[in-house]
């Protein structure tokens, strides 16, 4: 449960739900980035760290590869966490 | 491919292994803690410890949430589930996690209503369609799941939704290493600093464990070389007379954190006076709980729950494994009563525990032992 799952931002979050949608193993879907730092803009095409629906950090690209990386291999623990990752109600449909 | 390769190629973990066995002063034995349950799994699906020199030893720390889940606290949340009036929600990795009379798995197949979930939002909104039923979150978890859970509470309170509230267990990470420190069992050279938890708290909490209590430690992503790498840095400490505070995941973790993110925390939690941790007993200072101003949202508040304290099985041997006294297959139930489909301890349950990391990738043949102990007899274990 203390994954990271690297996402890719694709639709920056709206004001007032915090919610962003991200792209994390070619699955669409919505992420609270109101934990970011303030003062950290993110941009369309940004990769952010994701547990438990939140984005943690934000990350680099090769970072964000080499922790995927290490996720797949990891197996039966990732697949878990990427299938909880897409089957979360709040992240299909929002809040 | 391409970046990875950098963090896993092995002609340079070979490299990093050689060059950390040059820092081997001669008859010196070393042993350092990785804290966090990811790194634990890291080192043993990749069979790092082949890569250093026998007078090295890795400790597994108390870094998997579950695993410090004492007994009491499981009997809690079930006492809460079997409520007909509640909707229990907790992620994955708690259902398997054994009370004292079976776990949420068991409730739940009883007839209690528990649901898994992905994030505390997914809580959130079974209890905003639900109206008429009280849905609680089981919030586990150490530094870097307690802000979400914050976050979900002032979205909850922002709402003003009336039945959803937070059986809070959020853990933080420092006081367990300074329990570790004190203990008189194990003498440890230094650290391997959890990577997520140190994404949100950074690395200047830890500076009294170099400063005060005279160990290194080194701040470590999740990759193989990472870890590799992290225990060059705390050997380079060593034999330099060094000892400090480094970030070796730097790519990720800022020095001082995720200002925001403790902000949230400190609005909406704050710590108990003392909690108990499975193996390690009584902590001051390890927990938190909701602030007075978030009562409404405290399942410990609005429940009667037993509030019992029980002890772990005798059988059980996680205390001693997750003070690194005990490795894994030195306990008297791993792997034969105690699986990770069957466990009986915590640390089999959770994929971040020491005892499923040993019993999943099998390191059975490690010829290297510590001290006088010696290895079981080879078993086949593994899916």
């Amino acid at each position: 449960m203390c994954l990271g799952i690297p996402g890719e931002l694709v639709e920056l979050a709206d004001d007032d739900t915090d919610l962003a949608t991200v792209s994390v193993a070619g699955v669409r879907r919505k992420v609270n980035v109101g934990l970011l730092i303030e003062d950290e803009e993110l941009v369309v095409g940004d990769w952010i760290l994701i547990h438990v629906g939140f984005a943690l950090a934000k990350i680099d690209e090769a970072e964000a590869a080499a922790a995927l990386e290490m996720l797949h291999t990891m197996g039966p623990a990732y697949d878990q966490e990427l299938e909880e990752f897409v089957a979360s109600s709040t992240g299909r449909e929002g809040l | 491919m391409k970046y990875v390769d950098e963090f896993r190629d092995g002609d340079t973990a070979r490299a990093i292994g050689t060059r950390i066995a040059a820092l081997v002063e001669p008859g010196r034995r070393y042993a350092f803690m990785e804290v966090c349950g990811g790194h634990t799994h890291t080192i043993y699906k990749h069979g790092l410890e082949d890569h250093l020199p026998e007078s090295i030893r890795l400790v597994h720390g108390p870094g998997c949430p579950v695993c410090v889940l004492p007994m009491g606290r499981v009997d809690d949340a079930i006492a809460i589930a079997r409520d007909p009036d509640v909707i229990m929600t907790a992620f994955g990795d708690m259902m398997r996690v054994p009370g004292s009379d079976g776990s949420f798995f068991d409730a739940k197949a009883e007839g209690a209503d528990i649901r898994m979930v992905y994030s505390p939002l997914d809580a959130l909104k079974i209890a905003r369609a639900n109206p008429d039923r009280r849905v609680v979150f089981m919030a586990i978890g150490f530094e870097t799941t307690t802000p979400s859970t914050a976050m979900t509470i002032l979205r909850a309170a922002r709402e003003g939704l009336e039945n959803f509230s937070v059986f809070c267990n959020h853990v933080v990470v420092i006081p367990p290493m300074t329990a570790i420190l004190d203990s008189p069992d194990l003498r440890l050279d230094g650290f391997i600093g959890p990577g997520h938890v140190s994404t949100i708290i950074g690395c200047e909490p830890y500076r009294f464990i170099a400063s005060e209590r005279g160990k290194p430690l080194v701040v470590a992503g999740f990759e193989p070389l990472d870890i590799l790498q992290s225990i060059h840095q705390l050997m380079i400490q060593l034999a330099e007379g060094r000892c400090e505070v480094e970030n070796q995941y730097g790519r990720v973790v800022p020095w001082d954190g995720n200002r925001r993110a403790l902000e949230v925390v400190d609005e909406v939690m704050e710590l108990r006076d003392t909690f108990e941790w499975r193996g390690l007993g009584w902590i001051p200072e390890s927990a938190l709980q909701l602030r007075e101003a978030y009562a409404a949202f405290d399942a410990e508040r609005l429940f009667t729950i037993p509030g019992r304290r029980v002890a772990d099985p005798k059988a059980c041997q996680c205390g001693d494994v997750l003070q690194g006294a005990l490795e894994p297959w030195e306990c008297g139930v791993f792997g034969t009563a105690c699986t990770p489909e069957t466990p009986i301890g915590t640390c089999m349950v959770s994929s971040e525990g020491a005892c499923a990391a040993y019993y999943n990738y099998g390191r059975f043949s490690r010829s290297r032992t510590r001290g006088a102990t010696s290895l079981p007899d080879p078993v086949v274990v593994g899916r």
